[in-house]
């Protein structure tokens, strides 16, 4: 009998390989979805309110109906993501039973445990964690998240915050490289995470699991920018179920995170989509989500 | 001798993986985003990633009639899981993109992410290999020119047609580089 292993580490981590230089859209209807894999989404994020409304509307953001998350996994062929609030694992057994292949612990729900983040290692599901720097980055992968996004800031339309997050994470691995072995320590020690997970980095010159970039991407030159600032792929929540025609700002998202060095691709790509959300600046924010999680 | 050149579509997926392990069997590999950059290439690599968003990338500006013409010219050629999935002549019930391997596949047949696997299998002139397969698909029917190279669950994982060679899984995951020498090895010796 041939020996045949489910839930490790290395088949959640080749999930998120493959899912590298492709775009992953935030829907809340079945329709959408069908939407978004029509355009070329390589994975879907089923939730019960974009980021946008959930801003406006407050409240407290929970996992999604399971009844809705049903809906879309049948709606659609492409890996579907869902989202369960940071630290409630009970949330996360619900969504690993329901079969979901991917749970992003995200800040954009309102969390569950001041203390701790979810234990990724007790599931067979593969997670997808927020960070806005290294630190945070390494301490979601010690545990066990197989994939990490750039937290950036959910709902706004506006990619300040995720060049920025991406920024810190490339500049915190470039500053690892010019570290003798005490300086390392101490970073490790910082940072809360084995230093063997700090040496692998440094090694690696770029985090150890695959990292997207997200919050406050809505134009197909702002996921291109995000490529060329290195990230793997992109997460578009808002940014295209609150724009004036999703089917086709969707699509161009999709060409501009394949062709994010071709700028006549882009710019053809962007020509006539209509109006994009209409966007925050961060200034005018009561509450900002990326601060949630440590 | 000049280096060989691989080129790996990089549309979307697993593509830096290849393209690592290609130079490390002592390969060139570059990036396939459009059809000019097929242009003097010794062999091809379809990655795994999701097929139906390489499907829709490929038609953009003669990428995929390119491809096509490549592969039907003899262009060697390895795909894997959504890779295999283009290549394919049958898919589901409709028609493969690429469609010149005479296989019919089924797309996501193991199921969902949960039901994603390692395990290891014997490999007809490689030997034992670690292959992860990823919400794979599953070859149902080869045809008679069509060689099973490995099977699982009583279905072929890796196949081979000519100069083309279709695997269920990702080869690429990991760090066993025998199954890239393997095909860059019979691309070297004009199979």
């Amino acid at each position: 009998m041939v020996k045949v292993e489910k839930g490790t580490f290395a088949v959640k981590t080749g999930l998120a390989k493959m899912l590298k230089g492709g775009v992953i859209m935030d829907v809340v209807t079945a329709e959408h979805a069908r939407i978004a894999e029509k355009a070329g989404a390589c994975a879907v994020m089923a939730l019960e309110r974009v980021p946008a409304d959930i801003r406006k509307e407050g409240g407290v953001a929970r996992m999604a109906d399971p009844k809705k998350i049903k809906e879309i996994m049948k709606a659609v062929s492409i890996p579907v993501m869902a989202k369960a609030r940071i630290g409630h694992f009970v949330e996360a057994q619900v969504l690993e039973a329901l079969g979901v292949d991917f749970i992003d612990e995200s800040e954009v729900l309102t969390p569950a445990d001041p203390k701790y983040h979810i234990d990724k290692w007790k599931f067979k599901v593969p997670f997808v964690c927020g960070c806005t720097n290294l630190g945070e980055a390494l301490r979601r992968v010690k545990e066990g998240a197989a994939m990490i996004r750039t937290k950036g800031e959910a709902g706004t339309g506006n990619v300040i915050e995720a060049v920025r997050h991406m920024r810190m994470v490339n500049e915190e691995i470039a500053a690892l490289q010019k570290m003798n072995a005490t300086q390392l320590k101490g970073k490790a020690i910082e940072y809360r995470v084995p230093l063997d997970l700090l040496l692998k980095t440094r090694k690696l010159k770029r985090l150890p699991v695959v990292n997207f970039a997200a919050g406050g991407i809505a134009t197909p030159a702002d996921a291109a920018l995000m490529m060329q600032l290195g990230c793997d792929g992109v997460f578009v929540g808002s940014g295209i179920f609150k724009s004036a025609n999703p089917a086709k700002r969707a699509r161009a998202i999709v060409e501009a995170t394949t062709h994010f060095n071709d700028a006549k691709v882009i710019a053809k790509f962007s020509e006539g989509l209509g109006d994009a959300m209409k966007g925050k600046d961060i200034a005018e924010l009561k509450e900002r989500l990326q601060d949630r999680g440590w | 001798m000049a280096r060989k050149t691989v080129g790996v579509l990089s549309l979307q997926g697993g593509v830096e993986e290849h393209i690592a392990m290609a130079q490390e069997c002592g390969w060139n590999s570059v990036r396939v985003k459009v059809a000019g950059d097929l242009k003097g290439l010794n062999a091809l690599i379809l990655p795994g990633g999701e097929s139906t968003t390489m499907n829709l990338l490929s038609r953009q500006r003669g990428l995929l009639n390119a491809l096509k013409s490549a592969i039907k010219k003899g262009m060697p050629v390895f795909g894997t899981c959504a890779g295999a999935i283009l290549l394919a002549k049958k898919v589901g019930k409709r028609k493969g993109l690429i469609g010149e391997m005479d296989l019919a596949v089924e797309r996501n047949a193991h199921g969902r992410q949960a039901e994603s696997f390692e395990t290891d299998l014997e490999i007809k002139g490689v030997g034992k290999f670690h292959c992860i397969f990823i919400r794979a698909p599953v070859i149902r029917e080869v045809g008679k020119n069509v060689e099973v190279l490995a099977g699982f669950g009583g279905k072929p994982a890796l196949v081979r047609q000519g100069r083309m060679l279709a695997a269920a899984f990702h080869p690429e995951l990991g760090e066993d580089r025998r199954l890239h020498k393997f095909f860059l090895g019979k691309v070297a010796q004009g199979f």
